[in-house]
This record gives C-alpha cells, structure tokens and sequence, in this order.
C-alpha cells in the first residue's frame, strides 16, 4: 500500500502548472514510500490527450475518465469517480491542487470515503511508513505538523509548494468509469475575463499595487513591470485598492483575498497590515517599495526600496527588462 | 423559504497568536474573537431572503465551545430567528465538524444551508462540500452570485480568472464568497429583540479523525530583510541582489 495518487486538473486540454506540481508532490511522497505515482483525470473531450504528457512528469499510471457530456468540470461526477479508484486501488495517499477546483473536489471525495483532508500543504514527508505533513493556520501565523493514521492519507497542496518532476515513466493511459447521473448539479458556463493573464493564486510571480499607486489611472506602471517580468507574472492588490474599485475583486491578495506563495512579491505602495500579510507570507522572497521607511511591510521584505512609485517603477521596468534581457 | 446557515466563531485576525503550553492549541489569553467574516455573507444571504419574501426561518447552528454562543446571539441580532449551539471543547478536523453539523441538519426542514466559504483560523475550505456528501445534496462553493427561482438555483462561483455558471434544485448547500452582499450590522432593535430569541444548546461528542494534530509552531522569524536604498539609485543594487543573491529574475 505505497502508491500516491494525484489529481490531474486539466485546465485549456492541459495538464499544466498545477497537475504536475501535484505529480511532483506525488512523486517524492511514494518514492519515500516505495511505491508509485499515479494521475487521476475526469472530463469531458480533449482531457485523455491533456493527461498523456504526465507520463513525463512522473506519472506511472494515468487513469482518464471521459465522458462527452462532461464538457465542463463537473464536480460530482469527478468526486464518485476519483471515490471509486481510491477504494478499488492500495493508496497510501491521495493529492490534490489547492486550486479553486482542487478544494472544491478534496473534500467531496473526503466525505465519501469517510476520511479527513488536510488542505494547503507546504511540506510533506514520510517516516516508517508514517506520512507527516505541515501546513500554514491562523493565516500563516503558525505552522500545524499532522500526522495520518492507517488508510489513505487524503491533502491538498499550495501552490509553488512542490517543484514538477520530470521523469519519463512510459506509463500508459487507462480509462476509468465516469457515471454522468453522478451529477447533483451542472456547471452550465465558464465566463473567463483575461485569458492571457495568469491567475495571480498561481503565478510564480506577483506585483501588487496598493493605494500608494494613488488611482486606477496608474496601473499601467504595474502593467509595465508585470511585462518585463515575463509571461509567469500576474498582478496583485490591496484590499483598499479592491474596495475603492480601482481593481477587481479577483486580484485582492489578503485574509479575505487569495492567499499567493510565489517565488517573488512586490508589494508596491501597500503598508503591510496583516490581513495583507496573511495573503502573502509565504511568498519566498518579497520586495517592497513605499515612500515611508516606517512601513510595517518592510518588516517582512527580503529587500526593500523606499522611494515613490511614480519615480522609481518606469526605471525599475526597464533595469528588470534589461536584465532578464541579458540572461 | 428556509434556510440553515453554519457559523463559525474564530479568532480575529489582528490578533497576535500564542500558542498555549500544550504546543497543540491556541492560548486564549487576550484573543478577541469574532464571526469568521465569510459567514456573514451567508447570515446576510439568508436575512436578506427571508426579508425578501416576507415569509421563512433563518436558523443559525455553530459547534463550538460553550463562548459560541456569543456568536449565535450576534447572528439573532442580525435578524436570523434561532440558533443552536453544538457545544464542544477543543478544535477539530472538519471531517468529524461537517459530520455533526449534518447530523444535526438531516432532521430539520430547509431549503437552503448556508456557509461562509471558509474559516479564518484554519483556512480549511471544506466544511460546506463534505456537510453536502453527507446529506446528498446538491453543492455550490464560493458563490458571488444566487439567483432562486422556483426552487431552481443558478449560482456564479468564483475560479481562476473568471466565473462558473451552475444549476441546481433546492434543497441545497451554498458557501458564500465576498461580493455576494454587504452584510449589515446588528441594530440596536435587533441587540434587543435577539435576548428574546430561541437558542438551544446542546452537548455533542465528536468522533475521532484519522488526522492528528502533532504540533502548532510559530513560522520561522522572516530572515531579516534590508532596504537596499532610495529612490532611483538604489535600482541597480535592487535588481543585482534578485538576480545574483536571490536568483529570482
Ligand atoms: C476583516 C478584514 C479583512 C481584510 N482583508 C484584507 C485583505 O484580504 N487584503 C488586504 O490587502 N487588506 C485586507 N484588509 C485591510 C487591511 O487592514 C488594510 O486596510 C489594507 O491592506 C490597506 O491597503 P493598502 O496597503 O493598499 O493601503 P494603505 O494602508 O493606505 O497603504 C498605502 C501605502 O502606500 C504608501 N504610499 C503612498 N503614496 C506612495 C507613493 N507615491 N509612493 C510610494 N508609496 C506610497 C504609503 O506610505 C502606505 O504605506 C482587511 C481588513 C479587515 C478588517
Ligand atoms: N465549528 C463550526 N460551526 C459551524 N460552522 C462551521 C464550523 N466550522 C466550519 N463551519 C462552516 O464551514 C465554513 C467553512 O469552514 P472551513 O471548512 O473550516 O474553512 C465556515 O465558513 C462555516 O460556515
């Protein structure tokens, strides 16, 4: 009983960013164990394609189950589905994204197999057999460590928490039953907004503008910095920025935002009030610029500019624009 | 219509955090605590309908430890019509949480239950799908939009860069995202009038969970930051130490 499951989200018939963070998780939690990684898919058309490439990603044995009437996800469905191979298959563990699908679903196939999900792990390891997993509470201001008894040990896993993997298994693809009538409700449409935007939960990289930007009509600096950074940074904000309808709610980084751990954070014209910080914490390197050295955000920065932004963003752009450039 | 809506009491997020001796909890000592904000989507959700339609019961259920009730009355002031408190000490996994919460839903009448979309203290997201397993019951989460028209339901839930579209027929469980409404404050009328409102509580033991909970730690201290300088000139150290010190760029 040494194998990991993980679920594969497809997002656009792909297995992308997330689906191979949860390969890579996967991969290391059974190789501690002794067993294998394997991926579990369910949708609709197009997903049994998404799904191969995983075999590159760690995944020894793929399971698809398709079903045309599964255009969009379908949480349910998915849920029974994934249910079914758990119960039927010897898994020491069973992953999921902590992304907007992966906690809808966790705890839907949690309940049905009548065991506990721990959400948002940021460290996993295995012991004797023993699987311990940590994870951030009271919005990051402490680190809870717990440990799963017998049975599957069913998590979610943050974002940027665990790197992708890439081995090639040559594992194949291997249908599931998906059953359509599983459904309780039907997700009917997806209204998308920017498409070329990544989703700043998952971005590797993230700028977030707060009130020191002083309006809506300045974003275009952050726009810009965005840019030069490259196609894997998204933008952030403040929740004084969201309120005053400067950006959409979807940005907002916070205790009632979204919680980013990327790799870099710019927090730029944002004070730092903790309800910022519980979004953000975790990022592993922060940098900071604001115009008040006394700022609580330079408490927690890893590097910290105090200037104004309307001075010091064109330029800073432009020197990151160069220096990605170069390399 | 009638509606179910769960609520949790947590700490408030400005609180600093100690953790008690046990290394396992948090020391009570000096926190303020408060309805976890989500939830008040839900209460106002709930309200708001009841007021709408002139007719129905908002019922509010918490589990928690006996202080709960505090909460529950905050909620009755509000406007909902009676709660229940689900007493027990100590924290829990939500499996074993969403288990007595449905345990205590199964036998009552609604349309309608509703959650916040998550709690502030454990950040879990995941009470409102596992109650919804447990009842069979149709399940939308972090929902900014409800639209009921004759016990059919469309909901907008929030996912990465956009919204799903969702249908689905009452009864149901609903946890609730910001934007959904602005949740009032409890009138003076409403602090009065929730003294004379029904709220039961009642002793509940919980099962135990697969998941222990080892040990509570503070994070590790942010390795002490630098301010790299002022203004412009500084930009040039900046971009130096994300590339050569924190290989970053
Ligand atoms: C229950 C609750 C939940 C909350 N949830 C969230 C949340 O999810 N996310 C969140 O962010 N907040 C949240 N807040 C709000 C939070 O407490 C702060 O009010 C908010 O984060 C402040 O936003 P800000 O930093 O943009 O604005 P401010 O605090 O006003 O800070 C603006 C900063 O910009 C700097 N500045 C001004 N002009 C310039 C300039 N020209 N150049 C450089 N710097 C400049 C200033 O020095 C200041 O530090 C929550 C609050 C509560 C009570
Ligand atoms: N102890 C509890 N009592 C009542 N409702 C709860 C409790 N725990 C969680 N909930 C509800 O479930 C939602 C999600 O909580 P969680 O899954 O813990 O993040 C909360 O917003 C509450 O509506």
């Amino acid at each position: 009983m040494a194998n990991v499951l993980g679920y594969a989200e497809i997002r656009d018939g792909e297995a992308g960013k997330a689906a191979r963070e949860v390969l890579g998780a996967a991969h290391g939690l059974a190789a501690a164990l002794g067993g294998e990684a394997h991926a579990v898919v369910v949708g609709g058309p197009g997903v049994r394609e998404g799904a191969a490439s995983l075999s590159g990603f760690a995944a020894a044995r793929i399971f698809v189950g398709q079903d045309a009437s599964l255009q969009l996800q379908q949480p349910d469905v998915a849920a029974a589905a994934i249910a079914r191979l758990v119960e039927s298959g010897d898994y020491a563990a069973v992953l999921f994204p902590a992304t907007a699908q992966g906690k809808d679903l966790g705890p839907r196939v949690a309940a049905r197999l009548g065991r506990g999900l721990a959400t948002e792990i940021t460290s996993l390891e295995a012991s004797g057999g023993t699987i311990v997993a940590r994870r951030p509470m009271y919005a990051g201001k402490a680190i809870a460590t717990l440990r799963f008894s017998d049975g599957p040990a069913l998590m979610s896993i943050r974002a940027n928490g665990f790197a992708p993997v890439e081995l090639d298994t040559g594992g194949a693809v291997e249908d599931i039953e998906v059953n359509a009538a599983d459904a309780r409700v039907r997700v009917t449409g997806l209204e998308q907004g920017d498409r070329d935007q990544v989703d700043v939960g998952e971005a590797n990289i993230v700028v977030s503008g707060g009130r020191g930007m002083q309006g809506p009509e300045h974003w275009h600096l952050l726009e810009a910095l965005v840019a030069a950074l490259g196609d894997e940074a998204a933008l952030g904000a403040s929740r004084a920025v969201v309120d005053a309808g400067w950006r959409p709610h979807g940005e907002q980084v916070g205790q009632t935002g979204k919680t980013v751990s990327p790799n870099l954070y710019f927090a730029v014209g944002v004070s730092g009030a903790i309800q910022h910080l519980a979004g953000m914490r975790t990022a592993k390197v922060i940098v900071a610029i604001n115009r008040d050295a006394d700022a609580p955000i330079f408490g927690v920065a890893d590097y910290g500019l105090v200037g104004d932004v309307f001075e010091v963003l064109p330029p800073l752009a432009a020197a990151i624009r160069e220096a990605r450039g170069e390399g | 219509m009638n509606t179910i809506v769960c609520i949790k009491r947590v700490p408030d997020s400005a609180t600093r955090v100690m953790i008690a001796s046990d290394g396992t909890s948090l020391d009570p000592a000096g926190v303020k605590y408060i309805v976890n904000p989500y939830d008040e989507f839900a209460l106002e959700e709930a309200i708001r309908r009841k007021e709408e339609a002139g007719a129905g019961t908002v019922t509010v259920i918490a589990l928690g430890p006996a202080a709960a009730a505090e909460s529950l009355r905050q909620a009755l002031a509000m406007g909902a019509d009676a709660g229940v408190l689900l007493r027990c000490e100590g924290s829990h996994d939500s499996l074993v949480v969403a288990r007595a919460l449905a345990d205590e839903i199964r036998g009552r009448e609604f349309d309608l239950v509703l959650f916040g979309k998550q709690a502030i203290d454990d950040d879990n997201m995941q009470v409102p799908q596992m109650v919804a397993e447990f009842l069979e019951l149709p399940c939308a989460t972090v929902v900014v939009g409800l639209e009921i028209d004759d016990g059919q339901a469309t909901a907008k839930r929030e996912v990465e860069g956009g919204h799903e579209v969702l249908e689905f027929a009452l009864p149901a469980v609903v946890s609730t995202q910001k934007g959904l409404n602005e949740p009032r404050y409890p009138s003076l009328k409403g602090i009065m009038a929730a003294k004379k409102k029904p709220l039961e509580e009642k002793d509940v033991s919980l099962q135990a969970s697969n998941i222990e909970l080892v040990s509570l730690e503070e994070p590790p201290a942010p390795a002490a930051g630098r301010i790299v300088g002022e203004g412009v000139e500084a930009i040039p150290d900046l971009v130096r130490a994300l590339r050569e010190e924190a290989g970053v760029l």
